[in-house]
């Protein structure tokens, strides 16, 4: 039983951010960045997660690493309930769950040198000493592909996609078993996006990784993905298998992202577009019924009344009316 | 509040420093018990809070007139000193920060930023005793102190030659200060897009500097000024001091050397008001001049 | 102009993976862009160079003074002659050598008061930052409660009470002045909270303690220095008025200011210039070169440049 259950396990997820007014700062509403959300990561899968910016896709991957405090619900690590820890009884947890962040500029101390922002994780969990540090530093660089020649660097000496190496090798110095990556390629160049991802592949078979791979792009998601979650002002709409997904959306959300997403060949371009229409509503005061529903090209009067739930299947959606499989 | 404790729980009182050593103590007794000096400390507070509610402020423990009076007389000329001083020294800094900004790197603004330092750096003290020295006593242009010639026919004249001098000293420092906000502010704005915008549409320069940059780099600016207030009411005390000018300064320097605690109180009062009010000043301004801002 | 971190050239980069070209500077690479910034200002160097030899003249003192600032020669309110280079005062003391003494009192006081308050300001504004909460809110109004009194009136009335001595002047302008730091040490903090690299550390499992001085502290003092520099000049010239006014350091101690006082009288005005030019072009030297170092320290350290 133990053997089969999830790595990890979200139940009934909300993370909301107060909305604060007036001299007594009191809470006047919530942005609801993530409104009950129920999924699993298996061990060894990599789960993509898509949505548009302030969909709370990213609110989501940083629960999970509880940078945010949920509101609601459970969050089971490796069967440990983390969802209430405080900071300091997850400092443990944290060497086996680790996160990629998106801007490669912000997420490296910019007064601290390479080796240092590497060797800091072991020194401060009391892992290794001395030159252990040190073969360990190098190791890492070499595992991300730096030259240890560049060890002494500081990160503005680096450019976006080195940046992003040293982000990865500090997430993996632990060798954890879980990775958020939290956008990890949408702040740089094309050409580099395609290496990094090639990298984090490459680490996972190495080091048997499991990853929650969050992106805006359908693209990087295609590329590394084993499963896919699309998400909608705070709820997953869908979630499949990648292939079945992508071959046959069954969210007319999904399937807008999809089209929205450029083919390289044009014979495989859809003639009929259907466009999107409005902008996404407000998180703070999210429509009734579908969420969705405000841009909708199929919404019906059921729609603006009913929330639809996740179904059972495996490939899951959350439709009144979902399209043809 | 603070000010109270502080000045209460101070050692020496105003009857103990009067006295004649050879007074009685049971006199002294009655006279401290006169003034209220025997009760505790938090009575004595109470009971001057009690007659703040009721717009009193005791009375001066030295001259035994109401200190609503002796601060009533003296706030006028600080606030015209300092209001004039303010308005001179904004009428300096708000053109020659324009202009440095304008034209930034030349060498108009290197001799202004030069200047603005040596403004901020130079006590004022100092600065009004050298022209004391070079202008009321060497060339005799202006007189060297006091708000008006005494025994003379007064007048707006008179009073504005003894002004001159003390508004120059305090507006100097204030316009040293500002001129480099001004000057930053207006950087900022000439670097936004919108500038960027106007200039190539062809506006006159005059035009674009006038009205799309200066509107914007005044914001800042308001905000500036309205933080200068505490300090020109520090600044005043030795200002005042130096030109005998009969203000709220000269007053406190006065008050201090006499222990005379009901008038230190009424002019910390007073002083806090004073800086409170131009805070929501400040604030309303803002709102008025920014229209991004609201209250609702 | 010196390249800014966020501005190298990421479209240079090839395909090969390390080959990513990296500028060829390695060791302390931050000091020393800091360095070159700093002595292109040439106003900030000579501020600094004067500052150094303002320093070097204080410890100095009992070596080059002419004359024990306290002794009485003889000569009352004598003119600058070969043997009094810048004259006697009222009371018959060496002004060159009073002048030379109260270096040392005004950078005592300039020093002491603003490594005090800087440090108290900055543990309290960190603090208030990091823990937000009802803790950051009492703090931030006690701030506020601090500065929107009249500064110079209030040190006025406190020194008035306490007795005036350089001890009570460097504490109390201390107590005034340390919530400026801490609203800045503040501000600086928070916006540093948000940064990813703190997330980093956080999701890491650093203790609280190391991100607060290993992470955060580091990438704050940039403005914490600009500050402290200015603070050094403001203490300066606010010992210096307080002196002026007899609130200050007392006589026989020299201290710039309280050597002024005597200027206030007419006579001593307009007939002995040599009592009081001096010490007040002393504090105008000061104070300006301190603040030349300071304004080269925010140009250097001011990363949109």
């Amino acid at each position: 039983m133990i053997a089969d259950s999830p790595l990890l396990q979200v139940e009934q997820l909300k993370t909301y951010y107060p909305i604060k007014k007036g001299v007594f700062s009191r809470t006047v509403g919530h942005v609801k960045a993530v409104d009950d959300i129920t999924l699993s990561i298996h061990k060894g899968e990599t789960l993509g997660l898509v949505g548009e910016s302030g969909c709370g896709k990213s609110s989501f991957g940083r629960s999970i690493v509880r940078l945010e405090n949920p509101f609601e619900g459970r969050i089971l690590f490796e069967n440990e309930d983390i969802t209430y820890r405080k900071q300091k009884e997850l400092r443990e947890v944290r060497t086996r769950l680790q996160i990629i962040f998106q801007d490669p500029y912000a997420s490296l101390n910019p007064r601290q040198r390479v080796a240092d922002i590497l060797a800091e994780p072991y020194i401060a969990h009391n892992l290794a000493t001395g030159s252990q540090v040190q073969a360990r530093v190098n190791r890492l660089l070499d595992m991300v592909g730096l030259p240890q020649a560049y060890k002494n660097r500081y990160p503005h000496e680096f450019s976006g996609g080195q940046r992003q190496r040293i982000g990865i090798a500090r997430a993996i110095s632990f060798e954890p078993k879980l990775i958020v990556c939290d956008e990890p390629v949408s702040a740089l160049d094309v050409s580099i996006q395609a290496q990094i991802l090639n990298l984090l592949s490459d680490l996972q078979q190495e080091l048997n990784l499991t990853y929650l791979f969050i992106a805006h792009g359908i693209g990087a998601v295609k590329y590394i993905s084993t499963r896919v979650a699309v998400m909608y002002l705070g709820k997953i709409v869908e979630i499949g298998d990648k292939d079945e997904l992508f071959r046959s959306p069954r969210h007319p959300y999904t399937q807008i992202l999809l089209q929205a997403y450029p083919k390289p060949d044009p014979t495989l371009r859809a003639d009929k577009r259907i466009v999107i229409q409005g902008d996404v509503p407000s998180p703070a005061n999210p429509p009734s019924g579908c969420r969705f529903h405000t841009r909708c090209p199929y919404a019906q009067e059921l729609c603006r009344v009913e929330e639809p739930v996740l179904d059972e299947q495996p490939h899951a959606v959350a439709c009144h009316f979902p399209l043809a499989q | 509040m603070l000010n109270y404790f502080i000045i209460k729980l101070a050692p020496g009182n105003p009857v103990d420093m009067f006295i004649d050593p050879n007074t009685p103590k049971e006199v002294l007794e009655l006279r401290k018990e006169i003034l209220g000096l025997n009760d505790p400390v938090i009575l004595q507070y109470f009971k001057w809070l009690l007659n703040l509610l009721q717009g009193q402020l005791g009375y001066s423990f030295s001259s035994y007139a109401p200190v609503t009076k002796i601060i009533g007389e003296r706030i006028g000329p600080t606030l015209l000193l300092a209001s004039a001083a303010l308005i001179f020294g904004m009428l300096i800094a708000i053109p020659v920060g324009i202009l440095s900004a304008v034209k930034q790197n030349t060498k108009f603004d290197y001799i202004m930023t030069g200047l603005s330092f040596i403004g901020t750096s130079i006590p004022q003290f100092f600065l009004g005793l050298g022209l004391i020295y070079v202008f009321a006593v060497q060339l005799k242009w202006f007189p060297t102190g006091g708000m008006i010639t005494l025994g003379g026919a007064g007048g707006f004249w008179d009073r504005l030659t003894h002004m001159i001098l003390p508004v120059f000293v305090l507006g100097i420092v204030i316009a040293g200060k500002k001129v480099r906000y001004v000057r930053a502010s207006m950087l900022d704005v000439m670097n936004m897009d919108y500038l960027r915008t106007a200039n190539s549409k062809g506006l006159h320069p005059f035009i674009v500097t006038n009205k799309h940059a200066l509107r914007n780099a005044l914001l800042p600016i308001i905000t500036v000024v309205g933080m200068e207030i505490p300090l020109l009411l520090g600044g005043s005390i030795l200002i005042e001091q130096i030109f005998q000018w009969p203000g709220i300064g000269q007053l406190t320097i006065q008050s201090i050397l006499s222990r005379d605690y009901p008038i230190l109180m009424g002019l910390n009062l007073v002083a806090a008001l004073i800086v409170l009010t131009t805070n929501l000043l400040t604030d309303l301004l803002y709102a008025a001049a920014d229209p991004r801002i609201k209250y609702t | 102009m010196a390249l800014s971190p966020y501005e190298l050239d990421e479209g240079s980069m090839s395909a090969v993976i390390p080959a990513e070209s990296v500028k060829p500077e390695t060791e302390d690479a931050f000091l020393k862009q800091l360095f070159t910034r700093f002595i292109r200002h040439k106003l900030a160097v000579a501020g600094l160079v004067i500052t150094v030899l303002l320093i070097l003249v204080a410890l100095l003192a009992p070596w080059i003074a002419p004359n024990d600032p306290k002794e009485v020669t003889g000569v009352f309110s004598a003119p600058p002659s070969a043997e009094h280079w810048l004259g006697t005062d009222q009371v018959g003391r060496d002004v060159l050598s009073r002048l030379i003494y109260a270096t040392q009192i005004s950078l005592i006081v300039g020093f002491v008061t603003v490594a005090l308050y800087v440090t108290v300001g900055t543990l309290i504004g960190i603090v208030s930052a990091y823990f937000g909460g009802w803790l950051d809110m009492l703090i931030m109004r006690i701030t506020d409660m601090f500065m929107a009194f009249p500064f110079l009136m209030v040190i006025l009335v406190v020194i008035s009470i306490l007795g005036s001595n350089m001890t009570t002047i460097i504490l109390v302008l201390a107590l005034f002045s340390w919530p400026s730091v801490a609203r800045l040490v503040r501000g600086s903090v928070l916006s540093i909270k948000q940064l990813d690299y703190i997330n980093a550390g956080v999701a890491l499992g650093l203790s609280t303690p190391r991100i607060l001085f290993r992470h955060i502290f580091p990438n704050a003092v940039g403005p914490i220095i600009v500050n402290a520099t200015f603070g050094i000049a403001s203490a300066i010239m606010s010992e210096a008025g307080l002196s002026f006014l007899g609130m200050g350091v007392q006589p026989p101690t020299a201290s710039w200011g309280n050597m002024l006082t005597d200027a206030q009288s007419l006579t001593v005005l307009t007939d002995q210039p040599w009592l009081w030019v001096p010490p007040g072009a002393m504090i105008l030297l000061t104070v300006l070169a301190i603040n030349f170092v300071g304004d080269g320290l925010r140009d250097a350290l001011d990363t949109r440049q």
